[in-house]
């Protein structure tokens, strides 16, 4: 890869998924040739990032125009910090998930495989899209792209259940990124008369006062994907999907798109020196507070782990929200920081879920007494994943609240701080009782099957993710000094 | 030498094609002579923009007849544009209409269909083309005639009261463009557009002359179906065959609307029409009801063709809106939507006309399960409806930036809000027949289904894939926009 430039590399991040689709396409009838095509091209991809990475920690912020479509308006990527954190970790899990993907899909049976593995490759292009693009343009119609090329796989099933949930995914994600995301970036775009981003904004001078954080809230509801309540409703309906899917997608890929989005809006567009002055700016920060303990109560109430999971994502979510809405530099980090460190833990968590389905088909955490002893590997890494979330080290969940709660104290924002450590609280209550249950609690006496752990690509999929969890804890510094650049002018 | 006859030819012909069509006794040959015609009126129409790019104006004296006595043809930047909109349609419908009209039509039709087309293009490019009022009558009625004809094709039985209805609504719409011309020349003793514009500033405040104007109004706002004059829009292209839907939907109502500006900013001029009679006030609301109404209607429709209809009526309430804003970005989002509306509906008409070919219906329930069967098929419809719904990377995108931009110029935000708003029924409308196509099963029993023939594929494709290049590439087209725009502004035409 020494010969390549940073700008060959931003288009092999963009293709090489691409032609993996293409080539699963073409290895249709032949299932052992589709699954190596996935994982040779996850893997590609993963190097082409990794290439990227010293580039960006060197300054480099390369840029490539593809095409103009009206004066001012172009589509175009360039690499920044905040990006590049994004794409490392999609780039990173995707391998891991394709692994584990193989593992689920063949051991549950599950119908059309190849359609699955090709939008699959197809939303993460638009990741990588999303990660790099260089205008607000740029991101919305890879946004776009990824809400219509996940949509085949939320309703893979294809039952009547299965569609039903389809359109409430789409009919959020599509009305909320066109009625509300479109006319801001028009509205950017009428003000600054350009829409790229900029370290420190594009908008001093532009636009002031309550104006201001009117537009903001149209980005905040708009990017539908970072679910800030009320926007949250596609996430638990996007549970039908196979676990696959939820575990990247709907934990990683998709609703990091979201908050990645939001961050990289306060941070490039707007500039948290600009917000601040913003009338009234506080109260998009308790929305996200509020939906950070809201979701964490209905999560408590959820029997189905999914479901559980997925309020758990909402939650979690607005961590980042907050971290970008509390509007001071340290905060700025931990938003950074906690897009990767959830990232990790939920994708274990969720990997677990999948993993318990495939060996005894239970789904609702009421079941689980005991399964600890029959299912180790899966339970432990579930344990380490969930420690995570409580933010307790060793986990690399500690990392990012951290930060978060160092930003909150900085500007004196106590709700916000209140909330962290309520939230902790709220997070340790609904995933304890779920450790506590499947290795102390004694197996119901009536078991309807006799089974062991998940196919091996599963459980080693999950336990690699456990252990970065934990490996993100004890040496966080690539993290970290990508997160410290976020939105600083080279 | 043939250059300088080029007006002339645009519409000779086509014109003189339409009597040969139908005496050539092959059905074959006469779609190929027919098809060959409307490539070749492609390729003049494509010279024309070319040679009056620059800014000069082609006039185009009938028999020698200088003006204002004989009838003078004219070229600019904005006609020749419309023109080039006519002629691109007829290009890709007329070597599609072979396959298509084979099971939509009673063979002993097809030459009458021929020579209705042909007629119907002529038509439309004589309105398009003429600098002389009265003329723009007659060939309103040759092309009004003609699809009368073409929509009366039609195997529904519905058909002929379809037309029936059109050639009512339509009639009415032509007597009142009738009378007004009338007035005009009773007021000015004139019929050419250049010498009424010379003779017209100095009649403000005649009765008479606001007389004539509110009757053009009318007639044409019949003829382009603007709200609430426009029912008998979603009959007429829910019953006619396909080819002849998807020709009339795309270019007809344009032709009107093109004749509407060039009496607003040409004839009456700016001042007249804006400040004085103050018609973007009349425009406006109407256009709001039209793209507003229009869009929640199709949501509910049955028919596929009718769905399309009423969002057919919905886009022209766009166009409309860009005419009633009256400033240079208004006029460019209209004059660019005529362009790509032509595409976008033009390319889902055949879409549609594809899927007519093989399973002999276009209810929605119909065509469950499909997505599979006719991939191509499908993948066009769907990116034509994202074209329609302003999806990026399409040219309907292009156009409602450049609406959207006109309202916020203005500050009317609120009417931002009503587009954006509009746009989202139209992911409604769009969404349900493409989840029907792709996400539910072929009822058990329904015959199987193959994909369209490539002779239907082919120039569907051709159009679908405009709908992109024009969206990604813009600058052809909002070129010709913008500087139509500017010269109906700067009232440098004459």
């Amino acid at each position: 890869m020494m010969g390549l430039t940073p700008n060959d590399l931003i288009v092999l991040a963009l293709c090489i998924p691409l032609f993996t689709a293409a080539g699963i396409f073409l290895a249709d009838k032949n299932p052992n040739v589709r699954e190596g095509i996935t994982l040779v091209g996850s893997v590609l991809l993963f190097i082409t990032i990794v290439a990227l990475t010293p580039h960006i920690l060197d300054g480099e912020r390369p840029n490539l125009k593809l095409i103009e479509i009206l004066p001012g308006l172009e589509i175009s990527f360039t690499v920044e910090p905040l990006g590049m954190i994004f794409a490392l970790v999609a780039a990173t899990l995707w391998p891991i998930n394709s692994l584990y993907s193989i593992g689920y899909m063949r051991t549950n049976n599950e119908r059309k495989q190849t359609r699955f593995y090709i939008f699959f490759a197809i939303a993460l292009s638009s990741v990588m899209a999303i990660a790099f693009a260089g205008n607000l343009l740029t991101l919305f119609i890879f946004y776009e792209v990824l809400t219509l090329s996940t949509y085949p796989l939320v309703t893979h099933a294809g039952t009547e259940k299965a569609r039903n949930a389809g359109r409430v995914y789409l009919g959020i994600l599509i009305s909320t990124s066109i009625g509300l995301l479109l006319p801001a970036i028009i509205w950017v775009w009428y003000a600054a008369g350009t829409t790229d981003f900029k370290a420190g904004g594009i908008l001093t001078g532009q636009i002031s006062g309550p104006l201001l954080t009117l537009l903001a809230a149209l980005f905040i509801f708009g990017i539908g994907k970072a679910a800030v309540m009320p926007t949250h409703r596609w996430l638990p309906a996007a549970m039908v999907a196979p676990t696959p899917v939820s575990a990247l997608l709907h934990a990683v890929a998709v609703v990091k798109a979201g908050v990645f989005s939001v961050v990289k809006v306060v941070a490039y567009i707007f500039g948290l020196d600009l917000l601040a002055t913003a009338p009234g700016i506080e109260w998009l920060l308790y929305i996200a507070c509020f939906t950070v303990v809201a979701a964490s109560i209905v999560a408590l109430q959820q029997d189905n782990l999914k479901k559980r999971l997925a309020y758990s994502t909402i939650s979690q979510l607005s961590y980042v929200v907050m971290g970008a809405m509390i509007l001071a530099p340290l905060s700025l980090i931990g938003a950074a920081l906690h897009i990767a460190v959830h990232a990790f833990g939920k994708i274990t968590l969720f990997f677990a879920a999948g993993s318990i389905y495939t060996a005894s088909k239970k789904t609702n955490v009421s079941q689980l007494n005991g399964i600890g002893r029959r299912m180790p590997w899966t339970m432990t890494a579930f344990s380490i994943g969930a420690l995570s979330m409580i933010a307790l080290p060793p986990a690399a969940g500690f990392l990012s609240k951290w930060y978060l709660l160092l930003g909150a104290s900085q500007q004196q924002q106590y709700i916000a701080m209140a909330v962290i450590v309520m939230s902790t609280l709220l997070n340790a209550a609904y995933f304890v009782p779920v450790i506590y249950a499947a290795f102390l609690k004694t197996e119901d006496p009536v078991q309807e099957r006799d089974h062991k752990e998940a196919p091996l690509p599963m459980v080693v999929a999950l336990t690699m993710t456990a252990a970065a969890t934990l490996l993100l804890f004890l040496f966080p510094g690539l993290a970290l000094e990508l997160a410290k650049a976020v939105g600083v002018p080279v | 030498m043939i250059n300088e006859h080029l007006p002339a030819l645009q519409v000779v012909v086509p014109l003189l094609a339409a009597p040969i069509c139908f005496l050539i006794p092959n059905k074959r040959l006469s779609w190929l002579f027919a098809t060959l015609v409307s490539w070749l009126s492609f390729a003049m129409a494509i010279l024309l923009v070319i040679a009056v790019n620059d800014g000069t104006i082609l006039h185009y004296e009938f028999g020698g007849w200088a003006p204002p006595w004989g009838i003078e043809y004219k070229v600019d930047i904005f006609n020749s544009y419309v023109l080039l909109i006519v002629t691109a349609i007829g290009a890709a419908v007329f070597p599609y209409s072979w396959k298509s009209i084979q099971k939509e039509i009673p063979e002993t039709h097809h030459r009458i269909y021929f020579t209705a087309m042909l007629l119907c293009l002529a038509g439309l490019l004589g309105m398009t083309i003429t600098g002389d009022a009265f003329n723009l009558f007659v060939l309103l009625e040759i092309s009004s005639l003609s699809s009368y004809t073409l929509i009366s094709l039609g195997r529904d039985r519905r058909a002929l009261t379809a037309s029936f209805q059109y050639l009512i609504m339509g009639t009415i719409g032509a007597t009142f463009i009738l009378i007004g011309v009338g007035l005009l020349y009773a007021l000015t003793g004139t019929l050419n557009m250049a010498d009424l514009a010379s003779r017209i500033p100095a009649l403000e405040g005649s009765r008479t002359l606001e007389a004539a104007f509110a009757f053009l109004i009318l007639g044409f706002g019949l003829k382009l179906a603007m709200f609430p004059l426009h029912l008998w829009l979603p009959n007429a292209y829910s019953y006619a065959p396909s080819s002849v839907s998807a020709f009339i939907g795309a270019t007809a109502t344009k032709v009107a609307i093109y004749a509407l500006l060039r009496f607003l900013y040409t004839v009456f001029g700016s001042s007249f029409s804006f400040d004085y009679m103050q018609v973007h006030w009349l425009l406006m609301p109407l256009a709001i009801a039209s793209f507003m109404f229009a869009s929640i209607v199709a949501i509910f429709q049955d028919g596929i063709k009718r769905l399309l209809a009423y969002s057919s009526v919905a886009q022209i309430g766009y166009i409309l809106l860009g005419i009633s804003l009256v400033n240079v970005t208004g006029l460019t989002a209209a004059l660019l939507h005529m362009f790509n509306h032509a595409l976008m509906k033009g390319g889902l008409f055949l879409a549609l006309g594809a899927i007519a070919y093989r399973i002999g219906s276009t209810r929605v329930q119909s065509i469950a399960g499909i997505g599979q069967a006719m991939p191509y098929t499908m993948a066009a419809f769907v990116i034509g409806s994202l074209s329609l719904i302003g999806v990026p990377l399409t040219v309907g995108f292009i156009s409602k930036w450049y609406l959207i931009l006109a309202t916020l110029e203005k500050g009317y935000w609120p009417l931002t809000v009503l587009i954006i708003i509009s746009s989202l029924l139209a992911v409604v409308y769009t969404w349900r027949v493409i989840e029907t196509a792709y996400f539910q099963e072929r009822p058990a029993g329904a015959p199987a289904v193959k994909e369209a023939p490539l002779s239907l594929l082919i120039p569907t494709w051709v159009v679908i894939l405009a709908n992109l290049y024009f969206g990604i590439n813009s600058s052809l087209s909002t070129d010709l926009a913008s500087h139509a725009a500017l010269l109906l502004f700067g009232g440098s035409l004459l």
